[in-house]
C-alpha cells in the first residue's frame, strides 16, 4: 500500500508516520531533516492542506500522530519557542496568503528554523489596537514602512514578523489598515530590549524606519488589515488558557509546594486563603475540561472567552499570596539583573519573579478589561458605550 | 477525574426543560411571596406534581425499589432548576437527604425498602433529623438517644423540609450503638420557627418516646448520614448555581431595560465589568458542580475533594449573585415586592448548610495535603 492510498483515520495515520520513522530513524537522523521529512509528509498539522505540511484530515487527529512521534523518541519542533508562528502567524497565512508565500514560509516556521514575532501593538495602540499609527505608502511595487512597535515577544530572534499598518488615514480607523508579512533582516528594522518590572526583558520595542516590503507579502486586500487581523487575534486568545491541566498544575502547584516544604510559616488565615484559592484554581481548571469536552462534541459554549480572564485573576491572587506566606523571604528577590529569556516560564523562577511576571497577565493577550467588555456585550448582550470613533476618520481622532 | 462527564447528556437538557416548564407555569414570583407568609409555606400540589406525576423525588432510586433509575446526576439538575425557581417543594429534604441515608441502608430489609418506595413515589414526604447546617464530615449526631424499648427522645433544631415531613429519618444512638430510625410525624412535636429562609423552611423536631422503626445499626448508620450530608452539600451546589443563574439573567435583564442618565445602565462599564465577572464565577461554578454530582453518581474516590470544592465555592457564587442582583436592581431590589430577596435568603441560608465554605475549606486542605 502506498502512502497515498492510506485512510485518514488514526490507523491510517499511524501508517504515516512509520513510514517517516522508518526512513528517518530518529536516534541517527539530523533533527532538522527529520522535521522536514515529517513536514513533507503532511504530518506536521494534519488539518492543513496537502503540500503544506497536512493531509487536510480532521484536526483532533493531530494527538493520534503526536502521541506516535513521542512514543518513538523522536525531535520535535520545540512549540514553545515558536508558539506566535505556529498559533497565530501560520493560521493566518494559510487563511489570507498567496500559494507562493505558503509555499515559502510555513516549512521553516513549523519546523522553527525562522521564527516569527508579531508586529502589532504600539504606543499608541494598546487595547484600541486599530487606532494604530505605523504608516505603509505604496512605493512602485513596494511599501515603504515607518513607525514603533511594541511588546514584541522574540523579534530579536525573528526572522519574519507579521505586520499591522495604517494605509490610509483618512477613512475611519477599522478601514484604512493593511496586513503584511515582514523580513525582519530587511535594512529599517531596529529591535531595542524592553525590560519588564521582573528585571528582565522578555519583549522588545521594534523601531521601523524606511522598511521596504514587497506588495507580494501582504496577506488580504489594502484596507482590510482589521478582518485580517481578527484571525490572528482568534487564535491567540485560542492558544492561552486552551490547555488542559492536572490538578495543581500551574501557579497553585508552586503555593501549594511551598506550604507543604514550609510548615513554619503556616497560620490558620493563611491557609483559609489558600484554600480558597486552590478550589477556585480547581473549579477553573474543571471548566477548562469542560470547554474542552463542549468542542470535543461540537458544541463550543461561550465559556473560552473567560478562562484567560480567570487564568490572570487566579495566577495574580496566588502569586500574591505566596509572597505573604513566605514572610521574610518575600523580603528578598533572585535577580534584577537585565536578561533577554528565550521561553517566558510564568510559575519559573523564584516566588518574587511569579508576582511581578503574573501582573502582566492580565495585560498581555487582550486586557482584563477589554475581556470583561467582550462577555459583557457578546455574552451577556449588554449594549456598548457609545462610540465617538467609528465614523471619524482615523487622522481626525483626538490623541 | 479522566473520566468525568462535565456536560449535560440529552436525557438530563429534556428533563430540565420538563422541570422548567412545570415551575415556570407553577411557581411565579407573586405567588411564592404570598405562599411565604401563609399558613401553607410549601406548595404541596406542585410537590405531588414534581415528585409523582414527573418522577422527580424517585431519579436516583433503583427501579426495583420503586424509583426511576437514573443517577445523582439528574438529581442535580433538577436542584439547579429549583434553585432558579427557589421552589418551595422539601426535594432537598425528601428526596435527597433522606432518600440518600436509606439508599445506604441494607435495601432487602423490608423497613427500608418499604420506606423508599414511599417517598420516591412522592406518597410520602421525609426528611433527615439532623441540623441543615451540620457539617459534611461531623461526628454522629448525639441529639436523639434510642431507650432500650426502642422510643426515641431529644430534640433536633432546624430541620430542612421538617414542616413538610410525613416521616422522619432519625439518627440516634442507644444501647445497641448508633442507629438510624423511622418515625412518623404525627409521633413528633414539629414547630416551625420563624426561617430566614422564607422558600426552605426550617421545623424543630422534638422526640418524646416517640416510637420509631430501625432502619440501621451501627455497622450502616454512620455512613448512611455521613454519605447524605456528604450528597446534600455536593448536590445544593447544583442548586446554588441555579440560583445564581437566575440572578445573573434577571439583573441582565433588567439593566438592559433600566434608562438613567439618558442609557440603558447596563451600557455603563462599570456595571458590565462586574456582570462579566460574575458570569465568569457561574462559569467555574457549573464546572465545580458538575464535577461534584459526577463523582457522586460515580460513587468515585475523588467525590470528598469535588464536594469540598463544589461548597467552597458555589456557596459563595450564589450570595455573590444574589447580592448582586439586589445591588444592581437598585431601590426595586431592596422591596419586599420584587422577588430578589427570596434568592438572597435562600442563598445565604444555604452558604450555612452543611458547613459554611470556610469549614469545607479546612477539610479539602485535610485533603489535599496543605496541612493547617
Amino acid at each position: 500500500m502506498t502512502t497515498s492510498e492510506k485512510s485518514l483515520d488514526a490507523d491510517g495515520l499511524r501508517a504515516r508516520v512509520a513510514d517517516v520513522l522508518a526512513s528517518h530513524d530518529p536516534a541517527t537522523a539530523d533533527r532538522l531533516e527529520f522535521l522536514r521529512a515529517r513536514f513533507d509528509a503532511g504530518l506536521a498539522w494534519v488539518h492543513f492542506p496537502v503540500g503544506l505540511g497536512g493531509l487536510d484530515a480532521p484536526r483532533e487527529l493531530q494527538s493520534v500522530v503526536d502521541a506516535e512521534f513521542a512514543a518513538a523518541g523522536a525531535p520535535d519542533n520545540n512549540p514553545r519557542r515558536i508558539g506566535i508562528g505556529l498559533g497565530m502567524a501560520a493560521p493566518t497565512i494559510l487563511k489570507f496568503g498567496s500559494e507562493e508565500l505558503k509555499k515559502r514560509l510555513l516549512r521553516p516556521l513549523w519546523t522553527g528554523e525562522e521564527v516569527w514575532c508579531q508586529l502589532f501593538s504600539e504606543p499608541g495602540a494598546g487595547s484600541d489596537l486599530a487606532a494604530l499609527a505605523t504608516r505603509a505608502v505604496p512605493d512602485g511595487g513596494d511599501w515603504i514602512v515607518n513607525g514603533q512597535k511594541v511588546w514584541t515577544s522574540s523579534a530579536h530572534t525573528a526572522q519574519w514578523a507579521i505586520l499591522v499598518t495604517r494605509t490610509d488615514p483618512d477613512v475611519p480607523k477599522h478601514r484604512g489598515m493593511t496586513y503584511f508579512v515582514l523580513d525582519m533582516t530587511q535594512p529599517g528594522v531596529e529591535v531595542r530590549p524592553l525590560r519588564q518590572i521582573t528585571g528582565e526583558a522578555e519583549f522588545n520595542e521594534v523601531f521601523l524606519t524606511d522598511v521596504r516590503i514587497p506588495d507580494a507579502q501582504r496577506l488580504g486586500e489594502v484596507g482590510a488589515g482589521w478582518q485580517v487581523a481578527q484571525t490572528t487575534l482568534m487564535n491567540e486568545r485560542v492558544a492561552i488558557g486552551g490547555n488542559a491541566q492536572p490538578r495543581e498544575g500551574g501557579m497553585v502547584g508552586k503555593v501549594a509546594e511551598t506550604w507543604r516544604e514550609r510548615p513554619e510559616l503556616r497560620t490558620p488565615e493563611l491557609r483559609d486563603r489558600l484554600l480558597a484559592l486552590w478550589a477556585e484554581a480547581e473549579a477553573f481548571r474543571l471548566a477548562g475540561s469542560r470547554l474542552r469536552q463542549q468542542l470535543a462534541v461540537g458544541q463550543p459554549g461561550p465559556e473560552g472567552s473567560g478562562m484567560k480572564l480567570a487564568f490572570a485573576t487566579v495566577a495574580q491572587k496566588l502569586a500574591s499570596l505566596e509572597l505573604e506566606i513566605l514572610d521574610e523571604d518575600a523580603l528578598r528577590y533572585d535577580d534584577w539583573s537585565m536578561r533577554r529569556p528565550e521561553l517566558v516560564d510564568f510559575t519559573g523562577r523564584e516566588a518574587g519573579y511569579r508576582y511581578l511576571r503574573s501582573k502582566g497577565n492580565s495585560i498581555e493577550g487582550g486586557t482584563s478589561e477589554v475581556l470583561r467588555n467582550i462577555i459583557a456585550e457578546r455574552v451577556l448582550g449588554l449594549p456598548s458605550e457609545p462610540r465617538t470613533d467609528k465614523d471619524v476618520a482615523w487622522k481626525d481622532l483626538p490623541r | 477525574m479522566t473520566n468525568a462527564d462535565l456536560l449535560y447528556s440529552d436525557v438530563e437538557t429534556d428533563l430540565r426543560a420538563s422541570v422548567r416548564d412545570l415551575l415556570t407555569d407553577r411557581c411565579e414570583p407573586a405567588s411564592l411571596l404570598a405562599r411565604a407568609e401563609s399558613d401553607e409555606p410549601y406548595d404541596r400540589a406542585l410537590w405531588q406534581t414534581l415528585a409523582g406525576e414527573l418522577g422527580a423525588a424517585g431519579l436516583a432510586v433503583p427501579e426495583e425499589l420503586g424509583g426511576q433509575g437514573a443517577s445523582l446526576r439528574e438529581v442535580a439538575l433538577v436542584l439547579e432548576e429549583l434553585g432558579r425557581s427557589v421552589a418551595p417543594v422539601p426535594f432537598l429534604g425528601s428526596a435527597v437527604l433522606a432518600t440518600s441515608a436509606l439508599l445506604s441502608c441494607d435495601t432487602a430489609s423490608t423497613e427500608v425498602s418499604d420506606l423508599l418506595r414511599r417517598l420516591a413515589s412522592g406518597e410520602a414526604t421525609g426528611a433527615l433529623a439532623v441540623p441543615l447546617s451540620t457539617m459534611t464530615d461531623a461526628a454522629f449526631p448525639g441529639d436523639v438517644t434510642a431507650a432500650a424499648d426502642g422510643t426515641l427522645s431529644g430534640t433536633v433544631r432546624s430541620v430542612a423540609d421538617g414542616t413538610a415531613a410525613d416521616v422522619f429519618v432519625v439518627p440516634a444512638t442507644g444501647p445497641g450503638g448508633h442507629g438510624l430510625y423511622a418515625v412518623d410525624a404525627a409521633a413528633a412535636d414539629v414547630s416551625a420557627p420563624v426561617s430566614f429562609d422564607l422558600t426552605r423552611p426550617i421545623a424543630d423536631v422534638t422526640f418524646q418516646g416517640a416510637a420509631a422503626t430501625r432502619l440501621a445499626g451501627p455497622d450502616h448508620a454512620p455512613a448512611a448520614v455521613s454519605g447524605a450530608l456528604r450528597t446534600g452539600a455536593g448536590l445544593l451546589a447544583s442548586e446554588q448555581l441555579g440560583l445564581a443563574q437566575w440572578c445573573l439573567d434577571e439583573t441582565v435583564e433588567y439593566l438592559k431595560g433600566r434608562y438613567q442618565f439618558g442609557r440603558p445602565v447596563g451600557s455603563f462599564q462599570a456595571l458590565k465589568h462586574r456582570l462579566a465577572d460574575l458570569w465568569l464565577e457561574l462559569v467555574g461554578a457549573r464546572a465545580a458542580a458538575r464535577y461534584a454530582a459526577d463523582t457522586l453518581a460515580r460513587r468515585d474516590a475523588d467525590a470528598p475533594v469535588a464536594v469540598a470544592v463544589a461548597q467552597s465555592y458555589c456557596a459563595q457564587t450564589a450570595v455573590h449573585a444574589a447580592e448582586e442582583c439586589i445591588q444592581l436592581h437598585g431601590g426595586i431590589g431592596m422591596t419586599w415586592e420584587h422577588p430578589a430577596h427570596l434568592y438572597l435568603k435562600r442563598a445565604k441560608a444555604s452558604q450555612v448548610a452543611f458547613g459554611a465554605p470556610g469549614r469545607h475549606r479546612a477539610v479539602l486542605g485535610d485533603l489535599v495535603d496543605l496541612p493547617a
